[in-house]
Protein backbone atom coordinates (compact mmCIF):
# COMPACT_ATOMS: atom_id res chain seq x y z
CA UNK A 1 0.00 0.00 0.00
CA UNK A 2 2.39 2.44 1.32
CA UNK A 3 4.95 1.36 -1.51
CA UNK A 4 2.01 1.80 -3.96
CA UNK A 5 1.29 5.62 -2.75
CA UNK A 6 5.25 5.88 -3.50
CA UNK A 7 5.33 5.11 -6.45
CA UNK A 8 2.40 6.97 -7.94
CA UNK A 9 3.42 9.77 -5.71
CA UNK A 10 6.67 10.07 -7.49
CA UNK A 11 5.20 9.77 -10.07
CA UNK A 12 2.99 12.76 -9.54
CA UNK A 13 6.49 14.30 -8.52
CA UNK A 14 7.87 13.40 -11.36
CA UNK A 15 5.31 15.19 -13.57
CA UNK A 16 5.46 18.50 -11.25
CA UNK A 17 9.16 18.33 -11.87
CA UNK A 18 8.72 18.17 -15.64
CA UNK A 19 6.17 21.00 -15.12
CA UNK A 20 9.20 22.83 -13.02
CA UNK A 21 11.66 22.01 -15.63
CA UNK A 22 9.24 23.31 -18.38
CA UNK A 23 8.34 26.71 -16.06
CA UNK A 24 11.36 27.34 -14.55
CA UNK A 25 14.91 27.85 -16.91
CA UNK A 26 17.21 26.48 -13.57
CA UNK A 27 14.65 23.10 -13.22
CA UNK A 28 16.07 21.60 -10.52
CA UNK A 29 17.89 24.20 -8.15
CA UNK A 30 20.33 21.55 -6.77
CA UNK A 31 21.55 21.37 -10.08
CA UNK A 32 22.09 25.37 -10.20
CA UNK A 33 25.81 26.20 -9.65
CA UNK A 34 25.45 29.50 -8.30
CA UNK A 35 25.33 28.99 -4.24
CA UNK A 36 27.72 25.14 -4.73
CA UNK A 37 30.72 27.37 -3.51
CA UNK A 38 28.90 28.89 -0.67
CA UNK A 39 27.62 25.43 0.15
CA UNK A 40 31.23 23.55 -0.16
CA UNK A 41 32.37 26.46 1.96
CA UNK A 42 29.68 26.26 4.52
CA UNK A 43 29.54 22.95 4.87
CA UNK A 44 33.70 22.82 5.53
CA UNK A 45 33.47 25.40 8.63
CA UNK A 46 30.24 23.76 10.24
CA UNK A 47 31.12 20.31 9.72
CA UNK A 48 34.97 21.09 10.85
CA UNK A 49 33.68 23.34 13.90
CA UNK A 50 31.34 20.56 14.38
CA UNK A 51 34.44 17.79 14.41
CA UNK A 52 36.70 19.61 16.07
CA UNK A 53 34.74 20.35 19.33
CA UNK A 54 33.07 16.97 19.43
CA UNK A 55 36.47 15.24 19.18
CA UNK A 56 38.13 17.13 20.85
CA UNK A 57 35.98 18.42 24.02
CA UNK A 58 32.54 17.03 24.39
CA UNK A 59 33.29 12.71 23.39
CA UNK A 60 35.82 12.64 25.34
CA UNK A 61 34.09 13.58 28.14
CA UNK A 62 31.11 11.23 27.81
CA UNK A 63 33.06 8.50 27.33
CA UNK A 64 34.96 9.49 30.19
CA UNK A 65 31.88 9.54 31.96
CA UNK A 66 30.72 6.08 30.55
CA UNK A 67 33.80 4.95 31.88
CA UNK A 68 33.44 6.54 35.21
CA UNK A 69 30.19 5.35 35.30
CA UNK A 70 31.09 1.72 34.30
CA UNK A 71 34.17 1.62 36.63
CA UNK A 72 31.51 3.17 39.74
CA UNK A 73 29.08 0.74 39.21
CA UNK A 74 31.83 -2.62 38.86
CA UNK A 75 33.48 -0.90 42.47
CA UNK A 76 30.05 -0.99 43.73
CA UNK A 77 29.19 -4.59 42.63
CA UNK A 78 32.67 -5.52 43.85
CA UNK A 79 31.81 -3.69 47.60
CA UNK A 80 28.53 -5.21 47.68
CA UNK A 81 30.07 -8.48 47.22
CA UNK A 82 32.26 -8.10 50.08
CA UNK A 83 29.85 -6.67 52.16
CA UNK A 84 27.66 -9.68 51.63
CA UNK A 85 31.03 -12.34 52.21
CA UNK A 86 31.51 -10.30 55.01
CA UNK A 87 27.98 -10.58 56.52
CA UNK A 88 28.20 -14.53 55.80
CA UNK A 89 31.19 -14.73 57.66
CA UNK A 90 30.03 -12.83 60.66
CA UNK A 91 26.43 -14.82 60.54
CA UNK A 92 28.94 -17.92 60.66
CA UNK A 93 31.27 -16.65 63.38
CA UNK A 94 27.50 -15.98 65.32
CA UNK A 95 26.32 -19.34 64.33
CA UNK A 96 29.79 -20.71 66.04
CA UNK A 97 29.48 -18.59 68.87
CA UNK A 98 25.92 -20.28 68.87
CA UNK A 99 27.16 -23.31 69.38
CA UNK A 100 29.91 -22.69 71.41
CA UNK A 101 27.76 -20.88 74.41
CA UNK A 102 25.09 -23.29 73.76
CA UNK A 103 28.20 -26.24 74.27
CA UNK A 104 29.19 -24.51 76.89
CA UNK A 105 26.08 -23.70 78.63
CA UNK A 106 25.25 -27.38 78.89
CA UNK A 107 28.93 -27.88 80.30
CA UNK A 108 28.22 -25.58 82.68
CA UNK A 109 24.92 -27.13 83.77
CA UNK A 110 26.21 -31.31 84.07
CA UNK A 111 28.82 -29.92 85.89
CA UNK A 112 26.75 -27.76 88.36
CA UNK A 113 24.65 -31.06 88.35
CA UNK A 114 27.46 -33.00 89.67
CA UNK A 115 28.73 -31.14 91.87
CA UNK A 116 25.10 -30.86 93.34
CA UNK A 117 25.05 -34.86 93.45
CA UNK A 118 28.83 -34.81 95.22
CA UNK A 119 27.85 -32.38 97.61
CA UNK A 120 24.55 -33.96 98.58
CA UNK A 121 26.22 -37.58 99.00
CA UNK A 122 29.03 -35.78 100.87
CA UNK A 123 26.86 -34.39 103.28
CA UNK A 124 25.16 -37.42 103.20
CA UNK A 125 28.33 -39.36 104.12
CA UNK A 126 28.48 -36.83 106.82
CA UNK A 127 25.25 -37.12 108.53
CA UNK A 128 25.14 -41.20 107.75
CA UNK A 129 28.43 -40.90 109.62
CA UNK A 130 27.29 -38.55 112.66
CA UNK A 131 23.97 -40.72 113.21
CA UNK A 132 26.08 -44.16 112.80
CA UNK A 133 27.93 -42.35 115.75
CA UNK A 134 25.33 -40.99 117.05
CA UNK A 135 23.78 -44.37 117.02
CA UNK A 136 26.59 -46.21 118.45
CA UNK A 137 27.26 -43.65 121.32
CA UNK A 138 23.72 -44.14 122.31
CA UNK A 139 24.45 -48.31 122.04
CA UNK A 140 27.34 -48.11 124.56
CA UNK A 141 25.11 -45.96 126.95
CA UNK A 142 23.20 -48.38 126.51
CA UNK A 143 24.93 -50.79 127.14
CA UNK A 144 26.88 -49.10 130.41
CA UNK A 145 23.62 -48.55 131.73
CA UNK A 146 22.43 -52.37 131.27
CA UNK A 147 25.84 -53.31 133.03
CA UNK A 148 25.85 -51.26 135.61
CA UNK A 149 21.81 -51.69 136.17
CA UNK A 150 21.95 -54.91 138.38
CA UNK A 151 24.60 -53.46 140.35
CA UNK A 152 22.34 -50.56 141.23
CA UNK A 153 19.82 -52.82 141.83
CA UNK A 154 21.83 -54.67 143.89
CA UNK A 155 22.52 -51.96 146.12
CA UNK A 156 18.62 -50.57 146.38
CA UNK A 157 17.66 -54.48 147.37
CA UNK A 158 20.26 -54.24 149.76
CA UNK A 159 18.99 -50.89 151.30
CA UNK A 160 15.12 -51.41 151.36
CA UNK A 161 15.64 -54.87 152.03
CA UNK A 162 17.75 -53.99 155.24
CA UNK A 163 15.15 -51.20 155.79
CA UNK A 164 12.61 -53.67 155.48
CA UNK A 165 14.07 -55.70 158.19
CA UNK A 166 14.74 -52.80 160.44
CA UNK A 167 11.08 -52.10 160.35
CA UNK A 168 9.62 -55.62 161.07
CA UNK A 169 12.20 -56.70 163.23
CA UNK A 170 13.46 -54.23 164.66
CA UNK A 171 17.08 -54.59 164.96
CA UNK A 172 20.18 -54.05 163.01
CA UNK A 173 21.20 -56.50 160.92
CA UNK A 174 24.75 -56.98 159.00
CA UNK A 175 24.79 -55.38 155.76
CA UNK A 176 26.92 -57.70 154.47
CA UNK A 177 24.91 -61.10 155.21
CA UNK A 178 21.90 -59.00 153.12
CA UNK A 179 24.09 -58.05 150.49
CA UNK A 180 25.11 -61.98 150.58
CA UNK A 181 21.86 -62.78 149.92
CA UNK A 182 20.69 -60.10 148.11
CA UNK A 183 23.54 -61.57 145.32
CA UNK A 184 22.56 -65.04 145.62
CA UNK A 185 18.93 -63.94 144.92
CA UNK A 186 19.79 -61.56 142.14
CA UNK A 187 22.22 -64.07 140.36
CA UNK A 188 19.27 -66.75 140.34
CA UNK A 189 16.67 -63.91 139.49
CA UNK A 190 19.03 -61.89 137.43
CA UNK A 191 19.98 -64.65 135.25
CA UNK A 192 15.58 -65.02 134.15
CA UNK A 193 15.56 -61.21 133.68
CA UNK A 194 18.73 -60.75 131.18
CA UNK A 195 18.69 -64.30 129.99
CA UNK A 196 22.25 -64.80 130.89
CA UNK B 1 4.47 29.50 -6.84
CA UNK B 2 3.72 27.73 -3.88
CA UNK B 3 2.38 25.14 -5.71
CA UNK B 4 6.00 23.95 -7.44
CA UNK B 5 7.25 20.89 -5.29
CA UNK B 6 10.77 22.25 -6.09
CA UNK B 7 10.79 25.59 -4.64
CA UNK B 8 11.68 24.45 -1.19
CA UNK B 9 14.84 23.45 -2.63
CA UNK B 10 15.85 27.11 -3.46
CA UNK B 11 18.90 28.39 -2.25
CA UNK B 12 18.92 31.91 -1.45
CA UNK B 13 21.18 34.55 -0.12
CA UNK B 14 20.29 35.88 3.54
CA UNK B 15 22.42 39.55 3.90
CA UNK B 16 24.68 40.96 1.34
CA UNK B 17 26.76 39.23 -1.11
CA UNK B 18 30.24 38.10 0.21
CA UNK B 19 32.82 36.81 -2.20
CA UNK B 20 36.33 35.57 -1.92
CA UNK B 21 37.95 36.40 -5.02
CA UNK B 22 35.94 34.59 -7.81
CA UNK B 23 33.94 32.84 -5.41
CA UNK B 24 30.57 33.73 -4.13
CA UNK B 25 30.66 32.40 -0.19
CA UNK B 26 27.45 34.29 1.01
CA UNK B 27 25.18 33.51 3.92
CA UNK B 28 22.23 31.65 2.16
CA UNK B 29 19.58 29.57 3.70
CA UNK B 30 21.68 26.22 3.57
CA UNK B 31 23.93 27.95 5.31
CA UNK B 32 21.83 28.98 8.28
CA UNK B 33 20.94 25.67 8.75
CA UNK B 34 23.93 23.82 8.68
CA UNK B 35 25.05 26.44 11.57
CA UNK B 36 21.33 25.28 13.47
CA UNK B 37 21.97 21.65 13.14
CA UNK B 38 25.60 22.01 14.35
CA UNK B 39 24.52 24.01 17.10
CA UNK B 40 21.75 21.76 17.92
CA UNK B 41 24.27 19.00 17.89
CA UNK B 42 26.87 20.76 20.22
CA UNK B 43 24.41 21.99 22.76
CA UNK B 44 22.51 19.01 23.08
CA UNK B 45 26.00 16.53 23.46
CA UNK B 46 27.39 19.75 25.52
CA UNK B 47 24.58 19.73 28.19
CA UNK B 48 24.65 15.95 27.80
CA UNK B 49 28.01 15.46 28.59
CA UNK B 50 28.34 18.24 31.26
CA UNK B 51 27.99 16.89 34.74
CA UNK B 52 28.29 12.81 35.34
CA UNK B 53 25.62 12.19 37.35
CA UNK B 54 25.39 7.65 38.54
CA UNK B 55 22.01 7.80 37.56
CA UNK B 56 21.87 10.28 34.20
CA UNK B 57 18.89 12.68 33.33
CA UNK B 58 17.30 12.65 29.84
CA UNK B 59 19.47 14.21 27.76
CA UNK B 60 22.75 13.01 29.37
CA UNK B 61 21.08 9.08 28.53
CA UNK B 62 20.41 10.56 24.61
CA UNK B 63 24.08 11.38 24.73
CA UNK B 64 25.15 8.28 26.00
CA UNK B 65 23.32 6.42 24.13
CA UNK B 66 23.94 8.22 21.05
CA UNK B 67 27.54 7.74 21.84
CA UNK B 68 26.59 3.52 22.30
CA UNK B 69 24.99 3.52 19.33
CA UNK B 70 27.68 4.90 17.08
CA UNK B 71 30.36 3.21 19.02
CA UNK B 72 28.85 -0.27 18.58
CA UNK B 73 27.90 0.40 14.93
CA UNK B 74 31.48 1.13 14.24
CA UNK B 75 32.68 -1.52 16.24
CA UNK B 76 30.16 -4.10 14.53
CA UNK B 77 31.26 -3.04 11.14
CA UNK B 78 34.68 -1.83 10.90
CA UNK B 79 36.44 -3.39 14.31
CA UNK B 80 38.76 -2.30 16.87
CA UNK B 81 40.86 -0.65 14.16
CA UNK B 82 38.55 1.86 13.91
CA UNK B 83 38.56 3.71 16.57
CA UNK B 84 40.98 6.82 15.93
CA UNK B 85 37.94 7.85 13.22
CA UNK B 86 34.71 7.42 15.90
CA UNK B 87 34.75 11.25 16.25
CA UNK B 88 34.33 11.81 12.90
CA UNK B 89 31.55 9.13 12.00
CA UNK B 90 29.66 10.11 14.88
CA UNK B 91 30.35 13.90 13.79
CA UNK B 92 28.99 12.47 10.40
CA UNK B 93 25.85 10.59 11.49
CA UNK B 94 25.05 13.36 14.19
CA UNK B 95 25.10 15.75 11.05
CA UNK B 96 23.27 14.26 8.30
CA UNK B 97 20.90 13.61 11.07
CA UNK B 98 20.17 16.69 12.08
CA UNK B 99 19.80 18.11 9.02
CA UNK B 100 17.83 15.23 7.68
CA UNK B 101 15.52 16.01 11.18
CA UNK B 102 15.85 19.44 10.60
CA UNK B 103 14.35 19.63 7.25
CA UNK B 104 11.36 17.38 8.78
CA UNK B 105 9.96 20.63 10.09
CA UNK B 106 7.63 22.80 7.90
CA UNK B 107 8.91 25.71 5.78
CA UNK B 108 12.36 24.71 6.91
CA UNK B 109 15.50 23.75 4.31
CA UNK B 110 16.89 20.37 4.24
CA UNK B 111 20.59 21.21 3.36
CA UNK B 112 21.29 17.09 2.61
CA UNK B 113 18.63 17.26 0.14
CA UNK B 114 21.38 19.24 -2.38
CA UNK B 115 23.78 17.15 -3.94
CA UNK B 116 26.57 19.30 -3.66
CA UNK B 117 26.78 18.44 -0.40
CA UNK B 118 26.01 15.04 0.03
CA UNK B 119 28.80 14.71 -3.08
CA UNK B 120 31.25 16.82 -0.88
CA UNK B 121 30.98 14.87 2.22
CA UNK B 122 30.84 11.42 0.15
CA UNK B 123 33.67 12.82 -1.79
CA UNK B 124 36.03 13.76 1.35
CA UNK B 125 34.72 10.10 3.30
CA UNK B 126 36.37 8.40 -0.57
CA UNK B 127 39.15 10.53 -0.65
CA UNK B 128 40.10 10.01 3.27
CA UNK B 129 39.49 6.14 3.07
CA UNK B 130 41.54 5.84 -0.04
CA UNK B 131 44.26 7.26 1.71
CA UNK B 132 44.08 5.37 4.79
CA UNK B 133 44.19 2.49 2.72
CA UNK B 134 47.12 3.32 0.98
CA UNK B 135 49.26 4.61 3.65
CA UNK B 136 48.03 1.06 5.72
CA UNK B 137 49.00 -1.23 3.16
CA UNK B 138 50.89 0.31 0.17
CA UNK B 139 50.83 -0.71 -2.96
CA UNK B 140 48.97 -4.02 -1.54
CA UNK B 141 45.37 -1.88 -0.84
CA UNK B 142 45.29 -2.37 -4.61
CA UNK B 143 44.36 -6.00 -4.07
CA UNK B 144 41.12 -4.71 -2.91
CA UNK B 145 40.46 -5.50 -6.68
CA UNK B 146 41.46 -8.66 -7.69
CA UNK B 147 39.02 -11.05 -5.33
CA UNK B 148 40.91 -14.13 -4.57
CA UNK B 149 39.60 -17.38 -5.42
CA UNK B 150 38.55 -16.29 -9.18
CA UNK B 151 39.49 -18.37 -12.27
CA UNK B 152 42.13 -16.37 -14.41
CA UNK B 153 39.78 -16.44 -17.36
CA UNK B 154 37.05 -13.52 -15.35
CA UNK B 155 39.94 -12.07 -13.60
CA UNK B 156 40.60 -9.08 -16.00
CA UNK B 157 36.75 -8.44 -16.07
CA UNK B 158 36.26 -8.75 -12.39
CA UNK B 159 39.20 -6.57 -11.87
CA UNK B 160 37.71 -3.92 -14.30
CA UNK B 161 34.15 -4.25 -12.37
CA UNK B 162 35.85 -3.44 -9.25
CA UNK B 163 37.47 -0.48 -10.07
CA UNK B 164 34.20 0.72 -11.57
CA UNK B 165 32.66 -0.28 -8.37
CA UNK B 166 35.20 1.29 -6.17
CA UNK B 167 34.70 4.35 -8.23
CA UNK B 168 31.12 4.75 -7.96
CA UNK B 169 31.08 4.71 -4.24
CA UNK B 170 31.03 8.21 -3.57
CA UNK B 171 28.08 8.78 -6.28
CA UNK B 172 26.00 5.75 -5.02
CA UNK B 173 26.54 7.21 -1.44
CA UNK B 174 25.85 11.02 -2.46
CA UNK B 175 23.14 9.91 -4.58
CA UNK B 176 21.40 7.44 -2.22
CA UNK B 177 21.22 10.70 0.35
CA UNK B 178 20.74 13.17 -1.57
CA UNK B 179 17.76 11.38 -3.95
CA UNK B 180 15.74 9.79 -0.78
CA UNK B 181 15.36 13.38 0.84
CA UNK B 182 14.93 15.22 -2.21
CA UNK B 183 11.77 12.25 -2.91
CA UNK B 184 10.61 12.45 0.28
CA UNK B 185 10.35 16.37 0.61
CA UNK B 186 8.94 16.52 -3.19
CA UNK B 187 6.22 13.46 -2.33
CA UNK B 188 5.42 15.48 0.90
CA UNK B 189 5.09 18.74 -0.92
CA UNK B 190 2.96 17.24 -3.55
CA UNK B 191 0.25 15.80 -1.17
CA UNK B 192 0.17 18.97 0.19
CA UNK B 193 -0.03 20.89 -2.87
CA UNK B 194 -3.28 17.87 -3.49
CA UNK B 195 -4.92 19.19 -0.09
CA UNK B 196 -5.06 22.50 -0.93
CA UNK B 197 -6.49 21.77 -4.73
CA UNK B 198 -8.97 19.25 -3.73
CA UNK B 199 -10.37 21.45 -0.75
CA UNK B 200 -12.62 20.52 2.15
CA UNK B 201 -14.51 17.73 0.11
CA UNK B 202 -11.77 15.89 -1.25
CA UNK B 203 -8.91 17.07 0.70
CA UNK B 204 -8.96 14.76 3.49
CA UNK B 205 -7.13 11.61 1.80
CA UNK B 206 -4.26 13.52 0.86
CA UNK B 207 -3.91 14.60 4.06
CA UNK B 208 -4.10 11.12 5.58
CA UNK B 209 -1.51 10.06 3.12
CA UNK B 210 0.67 13.44 4.05
CA UNK B 211 0.25 12.47 7.83
CA UNK B 212 1.38 8.66 7.36
CA UNK B 213 4.44 10.20 4.88
CA UNK B 214 5.48 12.69 7.65
CA UNK B 215 6.11 9.46 9.76
CA UNK B 216 7.73 7.82 7.03
CA UNK B 217 9.89 10.13 6.19
CA UNK B 218 10.99 10.64 9.35
CA UNK B 219 12.07 7.08 9.30
CA UNK B 220 13.71 7.85 6.22
CA UNK B 221 15.85 10.66 7.48
CA UNK B 222 17.20 8.56 10.15
CA UNK B 223 17.83 5.72 8.12
CA UNK B 224 19.58 7.66 5.41
CA UNK B 225 21.58 9.28 8.07
CA UNK B 226 22.51 5.58 9.52
CA UNK B 227 23.27 3.94 6.13
CA UNK B 228 25.62 7.26 5.70
CA UNK B 229 27.31 6.53 8.32
CA UNK B 230 27.43 2.77 8.53
CA UNK B 231 28.72 2.58 4.39
CA UNK B 232 31.23 4.88 5.82
CA UNK B 233 32.12 2.50 7.99
CA UNK B 234 32.07 -0.42 5.74
CA UNK B 235 34.60 1.66 3.61
CA UNK B 236 36.79 2.15 6.11
CA UNK B 237 36.37 -1.29 7.20
CA UNK B 238 37.94 -2.31 3.69
CA UNK B 239 40.82 0.56 3.99
CA UNK B 240 41.58 -1.09 7.34
CA UNK B 241 41.40 -4.56 7.39
CA UNK B 242 42.06 -6.11 3.43
CA UNK B 243 39.61 -8.81 3.43
CA UNK B 244 40.31 -10.13 -0.40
Amino acid sequence: MIKKIYFQSTFFSFLFSLEAFAAESGGMPQLNPEFWVSQIFWLTLTFGILYIVLSKLILPKISNNLETRKSQILENIEAAEKQREDSETKLKEYEEIISKSKLEAKNIFNQAREKALKDINAKREVLDKQIDEEISKAEKEINTLRKSAPEKINTIAIETSSDLIQKLIGAEVNNSSISAIVDDFSKRNGDKYYGN
Amino acid sequence: MAANPMTQFNVYRIGPEIKVGAFDISFTNASLFMIISTLAILIIFNLGSKKNSLLPNKIQLLAELSYTFVSKMISDTAGLKAKPYFAFIFSLFMFVLFCNMFGMIPYTFTVTSHIIVTFVLAAFIFIGVTVIGFIKHGFGYLKLFVPSGVPAVLLPLIVVIEIISYLSRPVSLSVRLFANMMAGHTMMKVFGGFVISLGIVGGWLPLSFSVALTGLEILVAFLQAYVFAILTCIYLNDALNLHH
